[in-house]
């Protein structure tokens, strides 16, 4: 059994309300903090877990929060992104459904050492019962001293809102969270100036995923050495995985990072194998944005070693034979499913994300979607598989904002791994519509049936 | 596209405007253009759309140009700028949940209701539509049902059909 420190006490009966999350050792670290240190101790702290940024970049959070700017008389934000919109992420919507005192809890320590004393939570629209949850858990706090005015006599105030957006991918990324937050379409700024100089009204300002803010709690309590311990390298502590797609027991499973894949994959503590007896042929390990992989190579780096669920593991090999940890939504694709749909389904939901601002992607992303779609519906030519991987290329690094890159990877990481099935799509129009290639050559990830390979010819 | 057309001046209710005045309070002095997202969603489940009349009242009372709210609301798509059905079914249809059959639980919406996405039931009770992402990837196919955004998953052909009798059912009750 790995460590639990986010999950605990998610199966205790009432863990939603401040009593039972107190008589679970909730809010020790507002008490400890507030009272017995600096806020720079709790920066120190978070510095020394060595914790990464859990929406999906994976930048050190201590250090995110040692670049705010501090100019006297200017108001500090913390702003806590539950925007929560990647496709195979779903974490921080269980998070806070279950356990919502626990990202209440995370936001004052966080906003205390940041020196925030107005600070938000953006959460999708999509998720208003989960806002209505929060807004009762601050209401609950609030009562008991832990949020307003000179929070338990300490002389600190800090007020908590709870913001909805309106339904929109983009506004996952900061600066696009930070305009849609103050009214406006959620098209991304330019960086520099970083959200730490001018951020929210153009103050220093702090963004922060959901599952980072909560993790600040057991870093504060324990202490960042503590935490530290966990994990390995510098993948320190826990990780929520959000499982989808065709496993036995898809679900939110908090995991030490270094967990070996083929264990979450298959072992009956977590996913428990791939659904109805079938085989593993693909997974997208770190949500849609991230290149996909064939089961081979999620299994197994390239040099046959065990991968591990770590940022560095599955990065290994770069994107010729490696992917990312993102956000952490790990989706499998069971031998039946068709890599070519699934390409286009990725590429029209950026297509339809797209704020529009930078050319190459409000473009581009229109193109992918036409071309796949053309290919998937019997219709390509192979010099489409070329265009696919030249417009993808136009994309990538050329955007405001790294929706361009995401849209750009899974096309480009499906061409890399499944060309085959593609070129498969393209030479066998009418069979493609109605059966699947099934496992791919080039992917190989188990042998076929000798059935298989005279289907496939 | 906003529609116009609709010219007749719309007026918040007292209680409506208690509602509004409490999510501007939120906000630094100055920033009361903040509140437009929160807004739009509170005039949008009184009214079941966004009408360009409620949103020149949304402006007015936000102290804002009109335009500042049709940019927005027609840029996010939680906001409705025509009218729907009393219930809106939204069935995810990205990737994950297509893994588990989201494709399939949209066709049978479309046959049970007999009205193509984004259409209106004839007796104005049901809409549907395929939208992009809902964070319960691992709980799939779902649908979320405004203005309370009620979620429903692992969805069947049958619990469909369920949802669909009971949602009858219960407005012929009231």
């Amino acid at each position: 059994m790995g460590r639990k420190l986010l999950l605990e006490h998610i199966n205790v009966p009432g863990i939603h309300t401040l009593e039972v999350y107190r008589q679970k050792g909730g809010y020790r670290s507002v008490e400890k903090a507030l009272k017995t240190m600096t806020a720079d101790d709790v920066v120190e702290e978070v510095k020394k877990s060595g914790l990464r940024g859990r929406g999906g970049a994976g930048f050190p959070t201590g250090m995110k929060w040692s670049f705010l700017a501090k100019p006297e008389g200017v108001p500090r934000y913390l702003v806590c992104n539950g925007d929560e919109s990647e496709p195979g992420t779903f974490k921080d919507r269980y998070l806070m459904t279950h356990i919502p005192h626990a990202l209440i809890e995370g936001m004052i320590v966080s906003s205390y050492a940041l020196g925030a004393n107005t600070s938000y939570i953006y959460v999708r629209g999509e998720m208003m019962p989960q806002i209505r949850i929060l807004e009762k858990a601050i209401e609950e706090a609030k009562a008991a001293g832990l949020l307003g005015k000179n929070i338990l006599g300490t002389g600190y105030d800090l007020e908590l809102y709870v913001q909805p957006g309106g339904g929109a991918y983009i506004c996952g990324e900061e600066t696009a969270l930070l305009e849609s937050l103050e009214g406006k379409r959620g098209n991304p700024r330019i960086k520099p100036p970083f959200p730490a100089i001018a951020g929210l009204y153009g103050c220093p300002t702090v963004v922060n995923n959901v599952e980072s803010i909560a993790a600040v709690v057991p870093i504060v309590n324990d202490g960042g050495d503590e935490y530290a311990k966990i994990g390995i390298g510098r993948s320190t502590g826990t990780k929520l995985i959000s499982a989808s797609g065709n496993l036995v027991k898809p679900g939110v499973y908090e995991i030490e990072l270094g967990l070996p894949v083929e264990e979450f994959i298959y072992s009956d503590e977590y996913c428990g194998g791939i659904a109805n007896g079938k085989r593993l042929k693909a997974t997208v390990a770190g949500g849609s944005s991230v290149p996909i992989l064939p089961a081979n190579l999620t299994l197994k780096l390239a040099n046959g070693e065990p991968r591990l669920m770590s940022y560095e593991s599955l990065s290994e090999g770069g994107f010729a034979t490696g992917t990312m940890l993102g956000s952490g939504g790990f989706i499998a694709f069971d031998e039946d499913q068709c890599i070519v749909r699934n390409t286009w389904n990725f590429s029209r939901f950026y297509h339809h994300e797209s704020c529009g601002q930078c050319s190459p992607c409000r473009e581009g992303t229109g193109w992918l979607e036409k071309i796949l779609h053309k290919i998937e519906y019997g219709h390509g030519t192979l010099d489409d598989i070329d265009l696919l991987w030249d417009v993808q290329r136009k994309i990538e690094g050329n955007t405001i904002c790294p929706l361009g890159d995401a849209a750009a990877w899974p096309v480009a990481a499906a061409i890399r791994h499944f060309r085959d099935e593609f070129e498969w799509h393209i030479k066998e129009p009418v069979k493609s519509q109605t059966s699947n290639y099934g496992l791919a050559d080039y992917a190989n990830p188990i042998e076929k049936t000798p059935e298989e390979v005279k289907s496939q010819n | 596209m906003l529609k116009v057309e609709e010219t007749q001046p719309v007026e918040f209710s007292s209680a409506l405007i208690a509602k509004l005045d409490e999510v501007v309070k939120r906000y630094p002095e100055g920033r009361q253009k903040s509140a437009l997202l929160p807004i739009l969603h509170l005039v949008q489940a009184e009214y079941g759309w966004t009408s360009v009349p409620a949103m020149d009242k949304v402006a007015e009372y936000l102290n804002i140009q009109p335009i500042e709210v049709y940019e927005v609301a027609s840029f996010y798509t939680m906001y409705f700028l025509e009218p729907k059905g009393k219930y809106v079914l939204e069935v995810c249809r990205t990737g994950p949940c297509c893994l588990v059959g989201a494709e399939k639980i949209m066709q049978h919406i479309e046959n049970r209701l007999g009205v193509k996405e984004g259409e209106i039931t004839a007796d104005g009770m049901f809409s549907w539509r395929g939208v992009e992402c809902l964070a319960a990837c691992g709980f799939g196919p779902v649908l979320q049902i405004g203005p309370e955004y009620t979620f429903y998953e692992n969805l069947t052909e049958q619990s469909v059909d369920q949802l669909i009798d009971d949602l009858k059912n219960k407005d012929l009750r009231q």
